[in-house]
């Protein structure tokens, strides 16, 4: 199992810290999809950043909290550190490939370094199972493609080919950041049916961030939701689509497009996401939540269990089943 | 919804690249054979996947791009062939919003100087007092601070620098606003609020629209009619109900069915047989879409279909699907 407890990530001067990812919580059981579901600036990607290892220095840094690896605490271990305390099960694709990808080296020796890094076996052995991976992740004429630059294949082909070097390691815990913003809709339709299929075959934890609530639907189990550095609601994804209890996710789900809706008005969530640092006391979503109260202005929400496994942050969530 | 005579039409379009791949020739068929009309106060939708061609048509249309072919006629005046004054003109009648809003603002130059560079170009200004006026207006109609015309990009939000990028093209009040991926770039939250607003500005300044976009769910929620793209070629026009309800194309089919539904009932399992589009260098004779094509057959291997009545719509397809 995989789990962050109580994660705060902060920048700014130690003595005055502003937290940008604030006490967040949650675990993924092996062969299940988290869906970490926000908008950009609420934390997502440092929150995934942070869990790897991989937060920029100087810069952002992990104030309080843990990361838990099968039980093992590796919030403080660099990298490298992992590796060598064999806690390095763990692996990430990210939204652009061709940014991952070194651009001047063929792509089977990038899987190969990858699967060398974890496994001290021959570099014909290597190769072979860098085509087996290209074969796995459904790359046609894989022994061919072994010898391609990045920039002779297609966006999606690149994302397989990430997902390939991900695999590589073998990993138990696999972080995908935006793996298909930057793809087509038939071809994101297709990566996604391949993560999960994945993950499922390799029993795979795996915690996968988007913005876009219709790839939640089709992916996760279950569902988190952030905003503004904090889990607002943790839910199993047919019961977050079922009833959103935040008010925040609420609104997310209705200001979606939907088509045959008509040209109605779509509903949006009047203002903006509050900057880090510059939050009041209170809810933060308070200033833009159509259900807020007076109350909600000053005094900090805590979490409730609305149900069975489903939580959420708000002092007045809505759990009278309304549609949004 | 209220749509009237043609304002825009666009015939036979062509544009293809030359490139160099590996010491080889190669030439990319961007747009192939486009033929399409705008009516007055509609929002024509063009929906595709990247390099369908879409964005070059919006290009075209704008004569930021060069077509080797066809006409793109604006209330009887040949697009085309203006030059000078006359394609300055055509330049305020038509404006374009970009998908960028970070890399179409100029960072150095005032919210309110980029609004107003348009006029400032063309002299559409009486004095100052009457430039600061039209900036104010063209703030106010898209929901900014008229004070923020003092300010700079950076200081501002995406949302608000989409907003501004809107200002900018409804300053000279256009007959025809070009918006390509004008959303794309924001969060859902945001997009929303932009996707109203232009809305409202049809409405209210009674302007045509053309939206290019690769999201069915946007184009679907605001156009009155739509075309799909695919390689460079139409492959299905018509009332956007029907399209985005009854396609008819096996593409457009694929289209809808691959974008994510937000519903976990509906969720669809396994893997599916959808390949990816085709390399732009070596277009496949006959039927563009064949090598993906569930329908596809020894016919649409040899023959290019041409778009003909099906249904409601325009399908170029020989095995169009009724509706």
């Amino acid at each position: 199992m995989f789990a962050v407890d109580n994660l705060t990530v902060s920048v700014g001067p130690q003595a005055r810290p502003i937290d940008i990812v604030d006490r967040v919580s949650f675990s993924i059981l092996r062969g299940e999809v988290l869906g970490l579901v926000g908008e950009s600036g609420c934390g997502k990607s440092m929150t995934s950043l942070a869990a790897m290892g991989l937060l920029p220095k100087p810069g952002p840094r992990i104030r309080s909290g843990r990361v838990l690896l099968d039980g093992a605490d590796v919030t403080r271990l660099e990298p490298w550190q992992r590796v060598e305390a064999g806690h390095d099960a763990m692996a990430m694709i990210f939204q652009e490939p061709m940014t991952s990808l070194n651009p001047v080296r063929r792509v089977g020796d990038q899987i190969v370094e990858a699967v060398r890094v974890r496994e001290q076996i021959s570099a014909a052995a290597a190769k072979e199972r860098a085509r087996e991976l290209l074969e796995l992740v459904r790359i046609p004429d894989a022994a061919l493609q072994l010898s391609a630059y990045p920039h002779q294949l297609s966006g999606g082909m690149r994302q397989r080919v990430m997902i390939a070097i991900a695999l590589a390691t073998r990993p138990r815990v696999l972080i995908a950041d935006e793996p298909t913003t930057a793809l087509d809709v038939t071809v994101q339709f297709q990566i996604l049916g391949l993560l999960r299929e994945l993950c499922v075959r390799f029993d795979i934890a795996m915690l996968f961030i988007t913005h876009d609530m219709g790839v939640i639907a089709q992916l996760a189990d279950r569902v988190a939701v952030m905003y503004a550095g904090r889990i607002v609601e943790t839910a199993a994804v047919k019961d977050l689509f079922a009833a959103p209890n935040h008010p925040y996710s609420r609104s997310l789900m209705a200001c979606m497009p939907i088509r045959g809706a008509g040209t109605a008005r779509l509903r949006t969530i009047s203002g903006q996401a509050p900057q880090p640092g510059s939050m009041l006391a209170g809810c933060a979503f308070a200033a833009r939540c159509p259900e807020a109260r007076e109350s909600c202005r000053s005094v900090a929400p805590a979490h409730l269990e609305s149900a069975a496994g489903h939580e959420v942050l708000c002092s007045y969530p809505v759990t009278d089943g309304r549609p949004w | 919804m209220v749509t009237g005579e043609t304002i825009l039409t666009v015939e036979g379009l062509r544009l293809h690249f030359d490139v160099r791949r590996g010491g080889r020739h190669l030439q990319v068929r961007a747009v192939d054979d486009v033929s399409l009309s705008l009516r007055e106060r509609e929002v024509l939708g063009i929906v595709g996947e990247s390099g369908s061609g879409k964005t070059t048509v919006g290009r075209s249309i704008m004569r930021l791009a060069q077509p080797q072919a066809g006409r793109v006629v604006f209330r009887g005046r040949d697009v085309l062939r203006q030059g000078g004054e006359g394609l300055n003109d055509l330049r305020l009648r038509i404006r374009m919003v970009f998908q960028d809003p970070y890399a179409s603002l100029n960072p150095r130059r005032s919210i309110g100087d980029s609004v107003a560079e348009a006029g400032d170009i063309n002299g559409v200004f009486t004095g100052r007092a009457d430039r600061q006026r039209r900036i104010a207006e063209s703030l106010t109609n898209v929901g900014l601070d008229p004070s923020l015309a003092g300010r700079y990009p950076h200081e501002l939000s995406g949302g608000q620098r989409q907003r501004v990028g809107i200002a900018r093209a409804i300053l000279p009040v256009p007959d025809v606003v070009i918006a390509d991926e004008p959303v794309s770039a924001l969060d859902v939250s945001i997009q929303a609020q932009v996707l109203n607003l232009l809305s409202d500005l049809r409405e209210r300044l009674g302007l045509s629209m053309i939206l290019i976009s690769h999201d069915i769910g946007v184009i679907g929620h605001m156009s009155d009619r739509v075309a799909v793209m695919y390689m460079g070629r139409i492959v299905e026009f018509g009332e956007a109900r029907e399209v985005i309800d009854r396609p008819s194309h096996p593409y457009t089919v694929a289209l809808m069915a691959a974008v994510p539904k937000p519903d976990p009932s509906l969720r669809i399992a396994g893997t599916i047989a959808a390949s990816e589009p085709p390399s732009q260098f070596d277009r496949p004779e006959g039927c563009a879409y064949a090598p993906r094509c569930p329908l596809a057959n020894d016919r649409c291997r040899v023959e290019a279909p041409v778009l003909r009545p099906v249904g409601t719509q325009v399908v170029a397809c020989h095995n169009a699907l009724p509706g």
